[in-house]
């Protein structure tokens, strides 16, 4: 993709945008960040509260382990430095759904420095994320405004659930290039196991921070939405909030430094307050908590625990198993996929499994709305239909029927095939026979064909409709030409 | 049977042990002294019929030749220490009638050891104060008065209500918290013996905080071996708080009475302020004088950051108790005043719900915390706080604890400073330091001023030196043979 196309043309001439995102990613974690309470979906309203989450008096933080190793494992993820000192700084505001009238985050020091991702663009080119940073948070809880006319409920489950914040560096130019980057962090943190990923409950959730401005000049004035929990969201908010900025600036207008919300159904955004209107969070260390000093020799064992992340994996599956960069980068999007493309790989033409899995399997799991783990169909089944190809059973047009039965629940693939018939027909006293009679049904074409021999494939054509495509193309063809004299 | 009350805790655990009375027995002798102390405004809370039953549960266990190392012994406690089931105030109009659900530590460990409770003690709202007049529940009043006079007197602060039940016998000892000097001010304002230990010894673990990097738990008692008994109670590491030291506890009782034979004494010379008065300057050179006499070597040290200690100490602990109060915001529990917008519960509720000293702090320890001031003033209070810590390091190198008068006077009247905010925190200036550097520090009685008021020394150790504490602190009692108590006038 040329730099160019990212540029929008205003009125004016063409702008450039630049975005900066921060993902708040929930850590995967049975309890919370400095608390024992449960962390987890569906539970009913404050009943995943402990006292040092409703901020009760004289109660005190402790840091839960297993969320540091879960920041320290995204951080190695993002190929980021690892802060073996890092301290928890207070970050103090009221609201009815922050019991403690602070959150407890990293500020001056956080626990991951500076990271680098590639990205992939959806034309298959790359580019660079720089990773600013990554800290570890507490979340809010959950103030629910729609239950009474009158009353606001709190709901504290949310309260104190680790976050990591991953900021990035304002390193995007297109809204494309924003929802790419959240889908590769999503994917890498999905492999760690440091967070799941799912978007719509709000466990994966991006501010994006916007700005334009000409093409080599000076950054602009940026402006902060925040909240914004789908890739189509983040697009739609950035395409919007992009031409908001365009058409201030070039009426003559500048832009102000503010928070805005993006309203999905008006697909707009507003503005939520602005830099004067921001809080003093007067930020101080937490004094509570002793600053987080990291056992190096700690960090090298999460190191060396961590799985075959998805650049690494892509690049063997290209040069291990033949496979485009497009196919490996389509199975490895997905640890389950990559596993179960590995299972079906196993022993068999690696490129024909990836096809059938690509193009078939995934193909159809999307028209349903589902992705490899709620497949019907079983690795080994993949590489079931696949013997059968290699081994001449089925051609590839039967193949896809024999797909079909097997989407259906049918059997496997040697079941479907025994069960409809369809094995292909390799007997050549057989074939004979179909072309014999097709031949002497069509004398004209039997003329036609040796004068042209192109038309020797109108005669393949007969002959597979004639044997209910069982026939094997190839030996249709061999003996055709020499009955043509070919 | 002699009046129970007046025995020291050591004596009353052997007379427990022996039983010569019962738990119930001395409870119940503490209840009746409660009763008819009450124009002594100690307690917020009593407790009788909890206690009564601890009690008896305790005889029972005494009876089967069992219980642990307070078996039986009646207890005030700070209300600053969170009691289960029991109303916990801070002496606050904004925790109102808060029950907590759960039970601090420190008196777990209290009660685990098999002591009493007999109510919970008053002091300074949220424990910000010097004298107990910022209480929400009045002031408690010292149990001494000036000879001849019965103006009535302030017994310190924080800790002034267990103070002055441990010097007018309404507890056999108290819990108590200090934060800038709440514990060794009203020990020593009241002619109890107070310690403060080292940051980290005793856990927070459900005290309302304050201060939380200088706030540490300690007993007052009326023998420095009875405070040693204490501590060791109270002590200990706890996994829930992440500031507590993981570090055995010591015998500290079995430090007192160890002969100081050798031990360096650091005279730090910049503790000689201008204006101090005689009494306590003679007080002090008695103090190095008696150490002397127990085979202490004497050496002037110099800790010259110690002008900067107030000044800092006044930025820290106001910056950090502006965070620890915002959680008193009328939406969970205590008092919630004003509506119908957020905006106006927030202001009405703290507005009803602090004093005007803690609002005062709050609004300190919001502007030094706040954008384009934090450097100036918090980050600049850190590193003096550094330095000050540095300083003690360095005397370290040639003394092994340090002899200084406790508080710059004697107790002074209820209203004489109250409004003086400078002044008051002046109370502070001896016993700051300490807690910056989250070293221990003891108070003890060593003396009268010429109005008959108590007058204390304090000694100040190495980080989890205690132990040289208590047998320096049982040298100088030994010495000064501060045996006087309140006349009883309440």
């Amino acid at each position: 993709m040329s730099e160019k196309s990212k540029l929008i043309q205003g009125r004016t001439g063409p702008w450039e945008i630049v975005l900066g995102l921060e993902i708040h990613a929930q850590v995967a974690s049975n309890s919370k960040l400095f608390s024992g309470a449960a962390v987890g979906f569906g539970a009913g309203p404050n009943e995943q509260v402990a006292l040092v989450d409703a901020a009760m008096p004289g109660m005190l933080p402790v840091i839960n382990r297993h969320c540091v190793e879960q920041a320290v494992r995204a951080g190695l993820g993002l190929n980021a430095q690892i802060n073996l000192w890092s301290r928890f700084d207070r970050k103090n505001y009221f609201y009815p759904d922050l019991p403690q009238g602070y959150q407890i985050s990293q500020f001056k020091d956080p626990i991951v420095g500076e990271g680098i991702v590639e990205v992939e663009r959806d034309d298959g080119t790359t580019f660079i994320v720089g990773v600013e940073r990554l800290h570890l948070e507490q979340d809010a809880g959950k103030s629910i405004h729609d239950l009474d006319p009158n009353f606001t409920y709190v709901d504290l489950n949310r309260a104190g659930t680790a976050l990591m914040e991953i900021v990035s560096k304002p390193d995007m130019r297109s809204s494309d290039e924003a929802a790419s980057y959240v889908k590769k962090i999503r994917t890498i943190l999905r492999y760690l196991g440091a967070c799941d990923g799912d978007m719509e409950k709000g466990n994966l959730r991006a501010d994006v921070n916007v700005s334009v401005r000409r093409p080599g000049a000076e950054l602009g004035t940026r402006c902060e939405i925040k909240n914004v929990n789908s890739y189509r969201y983040i697009q739609q908010a950035i395409e919007y909030e992009a031409r908001r900025q365009i058409e201030i600036l070039e009426d003559g207008g500048s832009i102000h430094q503010e928070t805005r919300l993006f309203d999905p159904t008006k697909i707009e955004t507003r503005s939520m307050r602005s830099k004067e209107e921001a809080h003093d969070y007067r930020y101080f260390p937490d004094p509570d908590l002793l600053p987080l000093v990291l056992d190096p020799a700690w960090v090298q064992s999460i190191k060396d625990s961590l799985p075959e992340l998805p650049d690494p994996k892509r690049k063997r599956f290209e040069s291990q198993y033949g496979l485009s960069h497009y196919d490996a980068g389509v199975l490895v999007a997905d640890q389950a996929r990559a596993a179960f493309y590995e299972q079906a790989a196993a022993g068999r033409d690696a490129k024909l499994v990836a096809n059938w899995t690509v193009n078939n399997l995934l193909g159809r799991l999307a028209e349903n709305g589902g992705d490899i783990e709620t497949s019907p169909i079983p690795p080994e089944d993949i590489a079931g239909l696949v013997k059968l190809i290699e081994d001449g059973v089925i051609s590839s047009k039967i193949a896809k029927e024999v797909f079909d039965h097997m989407w259906a629940g049918e059997g496997t693939p040697a079941q479907v095939v025994e069960k409809f018939g369809l094995v292909q027909i390799t007997d050549t006293g057989a074939i004979e026979a179909s072309i014999d009679k097709i031949m002497a049904a069509n004398p004209d074409k039997v003329e036609a064909a040796k004068e042209r021999p192109q038309a020797l494939g109108w005669f393949v054509g007969q002959v597979m409709r004639d044997t209910g495509g069982k026939a094997n193309p190839a030996a249709v063809n061999e003996i055709l030409k020499v009955k043509l004299g070919l | 049977m002699s009046d129970l009350t007046k025995l020291t805790l050591k004596a009353a655990l052997a007379g427990l042990k022996a039983r010569d009375f019962s738990s119930v027995d001395i409870t119940k002798a503490h209840i009746e002294a409660i009763e008819q102390a009450r124009g002594l405004n100690a307690y917020v809370l009593e407790t009788p019929d909890r206690a009564l039953a601890m009690a008896a549960a305790s005889d029972e266990r005494l009876a089967r030749g069992e219980g642990g190392a307070l078996e039986g012994a009646p207890l005030g406690i700070k209300d600053l220490f969170c009691t289960e089931g029991v109303r916990s105030t801070a002496a606050s109009k904004i925790l109102g009638n808060f029950v907590p659900a759960y039970e601090s530590t420190v008196t777990t460990q209290l009660w685990r050891d098999g002591a009493v409770m007999l109510g919970k003690l008053n002091l300074d709202e949220f424990a910000m104060g010097s004298s107990n007049e910022t209480s929400a529940f009045g002031p408690v009043i010292n149990p001494w008065r000036r000879s001849g006079s019965d103006a009535a007197l302030t017994p310190g602060g924080s800790s002034g209500g267990s103070a002055a039940a441990t010097a007018a016998d309404l507890c056999l000892a108290a819990t108590a918290t200090d934060t800038g000097g709440s514990i060794r001010q009203p020990a020593s304002f009241t002619g109890t013996v107070g310690i403060k230990p080292t940051y980290g010894r005793c856990s927070r673990w459900g005290i309302v905080a304050f201060a939380s990097s200088l706030d540490q738990a300690g007993p007052i008692a009326k023998t420095v071996e009875d405070a040693a008994i204490m501590l060791r109670s109270m002590s200990g590491h706890d996994v829930k708080d992440s500031t507590s030291l993981p570090v055995e506890v010591p015998d500290f009782a079995s430090y007192v009475g160890k002969s100081v034979k050798g031990l360096r004494i650091g005279v730090p010379k910049e503790y000689r302020i201008p204006g101090m008065p005689a009494e306590i300057e003679k007080l002090w050179a008695d103090g190095i004088a008696w150490l002397k006499d127990a085979g202490c070597e004497i050496v002037e040290v110099s800790l010259p950051h110690t002008k900067y200690a107030l000044p800092a100490y006044y930025i820290v602990a106001p910056a950090e108790a502006s965070s620890n109060l915002a959680r008193y915001d009328g939406m969970r529990y205590g008092l919630r005043a004003g509506g119908p917008s957020l905006t106006d519960v927030y202001e009405e509720s703290r507005a009803q719900g602090f004093g005007e000293e803690v609002k005062r702090r709050i609004l300190i320890g919001t502007y030094v915390l706040s954008a384009g001031y934090y450097d100036a003033y918090y980050l600049k209070a850190q590193k003096v706080r550094r330095r000050i810590a540095d300083d003690f390091d360095q005397a370290w190198q040639s003394c092994d604890a340090l002899l200084t008068p406790t508080t710059p006077s004697a107790a002074f009247a209820l209203g004489e400073q109250s409004d003086d905010p400078i002044a008051m925190y002046l109370n502070d200036i001896f016993t700051v330091t300490t807690n910056l550097a989250g070293l221990p520090g003891l108070s003890l009685p060593a003396g009268r001023d010429a109005q008959g008021l108590p007058l204390g020394l304090q000694l100040i150790g190495r980080a989890l030196d205690e132990g040289t504490l208590f047998s320096l602190a049982g040298a100088l009692e030994k010495a000064a043979g501060f045996t006087a108590k309140a006349d009883r006038w309440w």
